[in-house]
């Protein structure tokens, strides 16, 4: 009797002991990044393009990069609303449901979103080689594109499914077709496309594998869509590796640049969603 | 009117449908093209070559990709050995144990560690990890390390593959239907006895399944792993050795070899490896996830 009651005492502990833990090395890690960087965190880095002897620690900052990935997320977002939104509607509201079709593409989707980037990386790289497009900002948006759709899918769709049924069945017996049906029902979805677009962006800000080799890498801002483009990750990976110690430094900067905007993203998703489940009661 | 109305659903329609069709097909087009970039090299040599053969020289022609796979493999494994147990005792935790409180406290803190991209967790990994291992860990056990080891690239992504099995195993202890568990109580077992001989026992095959899928992870994570486990082309012995996984080949490489065809084939059929063993994994764990949550739907 006593023993089981000990038993459970033990592993309560334990249990509480690795949620610490875990909750521990997130500080931890943020903390590090924040510790490194801030001390070499100015207005500079945030607005000012690599100067003339950028890499050997002179002056300059990393707004080409900070620039390249926002032109390459927001092209690859808007390449994968134009995809995603209406398969998600097609699979919810025009497939009968738990339709083998509807199963079939899920099941796909679910198969996309594992695939690792550097995998997309290489695929994209394959294309472009084969298309005749350089490393550019074009390459880096359809790589990217490729990399967050399924993520994007995935995240819209599983709220897709908790919409109500009785919606749509009332658009449809007041005599909407069904593609005005969608119209007003994406509208009643659009706080949980929204926490789906600012995941999609997070995942590919982040990402570095996928352009390492389809956006290239330049101190420019990219003026059209084939010119190469930098990238913050891609920033952070050449600064780091630099044996000069002021480029080093600013490699943390520029980790604690891109954590920030992760930070804020995550928080902006999680205050959709809640205000989304506040809308379906 | 109502013909422009009709018009409208109509082409809507078909281009959903071209759409769902695509992104099947998507999954196909991309094996297919990694698989001929990869031919030259399979026709070069023999499959079994270039699965087993240690030897790695691309400018006298010798690709033996053994180094990379072991590589591979010893990472995801030192990380599902760190990762699995904690992810376990703190989904337990959640779902059972924790105030409603705690767990949206946990929310967030999944989530971003979710979040975080990978070149962060390089950053940190190089900084913190890296000199722990070089000078506290590996010091009590061999002679010399240098700190970018195979233990360093463990647990960098051991603690990225963290919230994918929390989210995946709270789900799955979710599926369990509420009256299993009061059973149990309500026979006088103590939370900890229900937890052990009701949930863990009923929720097995997706702890498999949710450890596969983030092995499958493990085995693509590329700038992370890179930043911190050495790359250099050796099968690791041990823990303390530098390793030199299979992305971080494909990534660090891609530069030099567009002068060399059979190089670049070479890293084109790694990427296909890389593709195939991702998607048997990933496919069989979906499969198991998917019979749950049926079982689930229904039950």
């Amino acid at each position: 009797m006593k023993i089981k009651l000990l038993e459970e005492k033990v592993f309560k502990i334990i249990m509480v002991g690795a949620a610490v833990i875990i909750l521990g090395v997130l500080l931890f890690i943020i903390g590090t990044v924040l510790y490194k960087g801030l001390p070499s965190l100015s207005w500079d880095m945030i607005t000012k393009l690599p100067g003339g002897g950028f890499y050997l620690g002179k002056e300059g900052g990393v707004l080409n990069a900070i620039v390249g990935s926002v032109f390459i997320i927001f092209g690859s977002l808007a390449l994968s609303i134009l995809i995603s939104v209406p398969l998600v509607m097609y699979i919810n509201f025009y497939l009968p449901q738990n339709s083998g079709f509807s199963k079939t593409i899920r099941f796909s989707l679910d198969i996309l979103f594992g695939i690792p980037s550097i995998v997309y990386g290489a695929f994209g790289f394959a294309l472009m080689v084969y298309l005749g497009i350089r490393a550019s900002l074009l390459g880096g948006i359809i790589t990217v594109g490729m990399l967050i759709m399924p993520i994007m899918m995935r995240s819209f769709d599983e709220v897709a499914r908790l919409l109500s049924r009785d919606l749509p069945d009332a658009l449809l017996s007041l005599g909407a077709t069904k593609y005005e049906m969608t119209r007003v029902l994406l509208k009643q979805l659009m706080p949980g496309l929204m926490t789906a677009i600012l995941l999609a962006i997070g995942r590919g800000i982040g990402d570095a594998a996928t352009v390492l080799f389809t956006a290239g890498y330049t101190d420019n801002i990219p003026a059209s869509l084939n010119q190469p483009a930098a990238t913050l990750p891609l920033a952070i990976f050449f600064q780091l590796g630099s044996p000069v110690p002021e480029v080093q430094n600013r490699a943390y900067a520029s980790a604690v640049i891109l954590t920030v905007i992760i930070l804020i993203l995550s928080f902006s998703a999680r205050y959709f969603s809640s205000k989304f489940s506040k809308n379906k009661i | 009117m109502r013909r422009i109305r009709a018009f409208k659903d109509r082409s809507t329609r078909h281009f959903m449908l071209g759409i769902a069709i695509f992104t099947i097909l998507f999954l196909v087009i991309m094996g297919l093209c990694l698989f001929f970039k990869a031919l030259p090299i399979m026709k070069e040599k023999s499959l079994w070559v270039l699965l087993t053969s240690a030897d790695w020289k691309p400018f006298k022609g010798d690709f033996g990709f053994l180094p990379f796979i072991i590589s591979t493999f010893y990472v995801s494994l030192i990380a599902i050995i760190i990762a699995l147990p904690l992810s376990l005792l703190v989904s337990v935790y959640l779902n059972s144990y924790a105030s409603v409180k705690v767990r949206r406290f946990f929310e967030p803190v999944v989530d971003l560690l979710s979040g975080i991209p990978p070149i962060i967790y390089g950053v940190w990994g190089t900084l913190t990890i890296v000199p722990l291992i070089a000078n506290n860990i590996a010091p009590r056990f061999v002679e010399f390390s240098s700190g970018y080891t195979v233990l360093a690239g463990g647990l960098v992504l051991a603690v990225m593959i963290i919230p994918l099995l929390i989210s995946i195993m709270v789900e799955v202890f979710r599926s369990i239907p509420r009256e299993m568990t009061d059973a149990s109580l309500s026979m006088g077992a103590t939370k900890w006895q229900t937890v052990k001989k009701v949930i863990l026992r009923r929720s097995f095959s997706g702890i498999i399944a949710a450890t596969v899928l983030a092995l499958s992870r493990a085995f693509g994570e590329t700038m992370a792993v890179l930043m911190v486990c050495g790359n250099i082309t050796q099968i690791p012995h041990s823990v303390f050795d530098a390793c030199y996984p299979l992305p971080a080949l494909i990534a660090n490489n891609y530069g030099e070899m567009l002068s060399m065809p059979s190089y670049e084939s070479a890293l084109m059929f790694s990427a296909f490896l890389l593709f195939i063993i991702v998607i048997m994994f990933n496919g069989l764990s979906r499969v198991i996830l998917n019979q749950i949550e049926k079982r689930y739907q229904f039950s």
